[in-house]
């Protein structure tokens, strides 16, 4: 069986629920691609483009969850964290697509699928969670190392349970315990998974945010003391 | 400008070595969503499914499953170690140079922004 963490087979969502989040996938990658390009400069970009190499070193390390079970990084929420959501959208996909495409991993048919899941849900989960907890704790080390943390947790289940929506639109084999089974397992074993994201992307934001803070784009906002607007956090 | 090189330098080397070395030793069990999709069927030894029904079964093969790195291995390469670390090697760089390059011929080429220690060749947008 190929196939890593979330990365969806072809054939498991029928093709057509498949065809229309494809659609899906590349209108919302539009509207990412146009916000992005206002803040892709020329500091940005190069970032953007290691952030989008490490997603997919990171996404080759499965660590063990429970016996028999791994996982592995989704980088949702650490590419939100430091490159803002729109090109972290931008980013995840194309690690995506290198995958399908070169590494076989994550089914043709179900890319529209696999991108939504992990390129848009996640960073969107992650950017939202990050923006109001950036705010709500201190603005120290542990503050944004515990922001960075349940983010991720976060982005993981949701993009966990995504994929059992999808399957409840378009699932290609009626199940007979029912999906209840298959989404508990997943929202369980996806919180598990999430713990580790967590640790890894925290981890490496803590690293990046000590040698070069100004290239984290989640602590941007914090400098310019403009105007209390609540609700700028990567939306600008 | 020039500590940005040393630090994107730095960074795809760890990205590299992530990929190209410590992948050797990543898990290699089942991962979530796999775990998930066989449930509710019976496997035998060799991982085949005998019963039940489950996400699994309507899994189809990659269309693209005979390619030359397919499942993050070299074809033709018996060393499996080796074939993972290579094609971990080629992924990086792979991405970096689709991402990097995607993202480098959208950006924005005139920053509005004078920013501090921004040291920009092209700084100074006309109007």
């Amino acid at each position: 069986m190929d196939g890593f963490a979330l990365h969806v087979a072809d054939g498991v969502i029928e093709t057509p629920v498949a065809a229309l989040f494809a659609a899906l996938a590349v209108a919302v990658l539009g509207i990412c691609l146009v916000r992005g390009r206002r803040e892709l400069d020329d500091r940005l970009a190069p970032m953007a483009g290691l952030v989008a190499a490490f997603v997919f070193a990171a996404q080759m390390l499965n660590f063990p969850v429970l016996p028999g079970v791994s996982g592995h990084l989704v980088g949702g929420a650490l590419a939100a964290v430091l490159v803002g959501p729109w090109v972290a959208a931008l980013c995840v996909a194309v690690v995506l697509i290198v995958q399908a495409l070169v590494f076989a991993d994550g089914g043709l048919t179900a890319l529209g699928i696999n991108i939504t899941n992990m390129a848009l849900v996640s960073t969107l989960v992650a950017a939202a969670v990050v923006a109001v907890l950036l705010r709500l704790l201190p603005r120290t080390t542990a503050g944004l190392a515990v922001s960075v943390f349940l983010a991720s947790v976060a982005s993981v289940v949701a993009a966990a349970l995504a994929f059992v929506l999808e399957y409840w639109i378009g699932g290609g084999v009626e199940l007979a315990t029912g999906l209840g089974t298959v989404a508990a397992t997943m929202a369980g074993v996806h919180v598990l998974i999430g713990i580790g994201e967590g640790l890894i992307s925290a981890v490496t934001v803590l690293t990046v945010a000590r040698v070069r803070p100004d290239l984290v784009y989640a602590l941007r906002g914090a400098r310019p003391a403009a105007a209390p607007v609540p609700a700028t956090g990567g939306a600008a | 400008m020039r500590r940005y090189g040393w630090f994107l330098a730095a960074g795809l080397v760890v990205c590299l070595a992530l990929a190209g070395v410590v992948s050797v030793f990543a898990s290699s069990s089942p991962d979530g969503l796999e775990h998930a999709a066989l449930q509710g069927c019976t496997v035998d030894e060799d991982g085949e499914i005998v019963g039940g029904t489950c996400m699994a079964q309507a899994e189809r093969d990659h269309d693209l499953a005979d390619s030359v790195f397919a499942d993050y291995g070299v074809r033709g390469l018996d060393n499996e170690a080796l074939g993972t670390g290579l094609a971990g090697l080629v992924g990086v760089l792979i991405t970096f140079a689709v991402g990097g390059g995607l993202f480098w011929l959208v950006r924005r080429r005139s920053s509005p922004a004078v920013g501090a220690g921004r040291g920009d060749g092209d700084a100074a947008p006309p109007a």
